[in-house]
């Protein structure tokens, strides 16, 4: 991995802790707890991460020749 | 009688499922305990997930949600979807170019090569053994009870004893039984084909089962209105994490949690599988979305069933929360089906973790490694791996009787001991890709330092029933981690490292 997906990587987590909504039982459409809200909100980006990280950083050396000649 | 036939249907695929796979057997271990390396993008990600998601996912998150809140999404999901991934990036990859390149089959095998140890398995098979088998048990006894919750009734004279349902251990030996027939017929390709159809099962069933709980919780005409009602007579602490279960502390520290992935055995044999590296980019982008689909709505309905108007009696077990839901607010083919979808869970990752300990057996304990011998010494291994995966099937069952003798044991508790010892065992597997410095005795230390340091803390909490327990003020998985960290590098700095051979083989990549 790059320096840039460490460095998204190190502020998601960061966010994970969402002391800011701690306290907060107020409801998104009177229904989905806030909290609950802002951590799916979280799993999508954490996906959305994870593609740039696949499309942006992938190890070059975890393909070997053979295989590269074999998946084409 | 509905129930026992959806689930009696269900398990008769999963039993054709085995003798299918079988067909394409090829007669090699590598074939058995590998696939031979064949496992496409689609089986791999849905193979990963399955055996990550267990009862602990369904039932555990439910009845924990019950009575902490929306926070055990937090604590678990969204943290797992941020971090399995990563374990998946620099491990997962990593093991699988090294497994490939120099014919791995268990994580020993790695560790033989990459500590110039042959006795580091005599160590870390009982720790690994030892950690996984809990996790196994959790999974017979969770079969074993929801079958017998979902029979209650059925068999009034026969069953008597068990509410007139089909007895713990009597569905824990059927389960046992179907698992160990598609393993033991189709090895690592029956249950790749398994679990892709498990892990749609559950997946497909359990938004159903939310949909049906909502408006049987909430209990309005339409489907928005059920939603808000469910929500609006909850106490504000549960929508919150303000309810005094959880502190900014622990819930820190359960951000150890996910790296466990990293160390454990079935996942590592399932990395191995793969059939090239692209074949890891699929479960890396979409686990984080399938955590979410699982886990959001038992968290939700966790927490709707603790308003008081639901009605759950204050005797329930936590572990039968959802259970207790889905037969009072669903009819009997939802419940059967329901009910096919938390076997499929759990049978989704037995099945890994009986092949796992199998394969442990015939390659660690036996030293069976034929990738290149004759016909007649490979079908010996076969065999041998058949038999083990029945040696170990017969003998967690009878654990599993043993332990369901043991009142009180919570399913996410056990789950997270489980969790912490193998967290505790990722420095070592990080250390061992990444850090050229790692020795022999730095790993021998640190995998000895987290087994002692494990039990004795698991003794101090009372076996795990002290739900609370802490060790010098913080989570016990914070001291393990750190402790087999600073161990790990603390001995290595100041013994003696691996040939250059060794440091050639393993880094030459890098």
């Amino acid at each position: 991995m790059n320096r840039i997906a460490w460095l998204t990587l190190l502020v998601l987590v960061a966010m994970h802790h969402d002391f800011w909504f701690w306290n907060d039982s107020s409801l998104l459409g009177g229904w989905l707890p806030i909290g609950l809200a802002y951590h799916i909100a979280l799993s999508i980006v954490a996906a959305g991460f994870w593609l740039f990280v696949v499309k942006t950083a992938w190890p070059a050396e975890s393909q070997s020749p053979a295989d590269e000649g074999s998946s084409k | 009688m509905t129930p026992l036939t959806i689930i009696g249907i269900y398990l008769a695929i999963l039993l054709l499922l085995g003798a299918g796979s079988n067909r394409l057997f090829k007669g090699t271990s590598l074939d058995y305990l590998l696939a031979s390396h064949s496992i496409g993008p689609f089986l791999l990600l849905m193979s990963l997930f399955g055996t990550t998601m267990t009862s602990f996912s369904l039932v555990g998150s439910t009845g924990k949600s019950y009575s902490a809140g929306i926070g055990v999404y937090g604590l678990m999901a969204s943290s797992s979807a941020l971090l399995h991934p990563l374990c998946f990036f620099i491990i997962g990859l990593k093991v699988w170019r090294l497994g490939k390149d120099h014919s791995y089959t268990t994580q020993i095998e790695f560790f033989k090569d990459r500590l110039e140890s042959r006795r580091i398995g005599w160590l870390l098979f009982p720790v690994l053994v030892g950690m996984v088998v809990p996790y196994v048990l959790i999974g017979i006894l969770g079969a074993g009870g929801t079958i017998n919750a979902v029979t209650q009734g059925v068999f009034p004279e026969t069953f008597a004893d068990s509410k007139g349902g089909l007895p713990n251990w009597l569905g824990s030996l059927v389960i046992c039984g179907v698992v160990l027939a598609y393993v033991f017929a189709g090895g690592m390709r029956g249950t790749a084909w398994a679990n892709a159809f498990q892990t749609t099962v559950f997946m497909a069933l359990g938004v159903m089962t939310f949909f049906v709980l909502v408006k049987g919780i909430g209990g309005k005409p339409g489907f928005l209105e059920s939603l808000q009602a469910a929500s609006s007579v909850v106490d504000p602490g549960r929508l919150s994490r303000n309810n005094g279960f959880m502190e900014h502390r622990e819930y820190f520290a359960y951000l150890l949690v996910p790296f466990s992935i990293g160390m454990f055995p079935h996942i590592f044999q399932h990395w191995l599988t793969a059939r090239d590296a692209n074949a890891f980019k699929l479960p890396i982008v979409v686990h984080p979305i399938f955590v979410m689909i699982v886990w959001a709505p038992c968290v939700l309905i966790g927490t709707w069933a603790s308003a008081e108007t639901v009605g759950i009696p204050k005797s329930l077990p936590s572990a039968a929360i959802l259970g207790f839901l889905v037969k009072n607010h669903s009819g009997e083919v939802l419940s059967g089906l329901l009910t096919a979808g938390i076997l499929a869970a759990i049978m989704s990752s037995l099945d890994s973790q009986f092949l796992c300990l199998g394969t442990m057996f015939t390659r660690d304990v036996l030293g069976r490694r034929d990738n290149s011998a004759g016909a007649s010494d490979a079908a010996k291994t076969v065999l041998l791996a058949r038999g083990f995966v029945v040696f170990i099937v017969v003998l967690c069952y009878v654990l599993a009787l043993l332990a369901g003798q043991v009142k009180g044991v919570s399913v996410f508790n056990l789950g997270i001991w489980c969790f912490s010892g193998f967290s505790a065992l990722f420095p070592l597997i990080a250390a061992a890709l990444y850090w050229r410095g790692l020795t022999k005795a730095g790993a021998y230390a640190s995998v000895l330092t987290t087994a002692a340091l494990w039990i004795f803390l698991l003794r101090e909490s009372g076996w795990g029933n002290n739900q609370h327990y802490s060790f010098l003020g913080q989570h016990p998985i914070v001291s393990l981690v750190a402790a087999a960290t600073i161990v790990l590098i603390a001995v290595s700095l100041v013994t003696r490292r691996p040939s250059d051979q060794t440091l050639t083989k393993f880094f030459s990549r890098c």
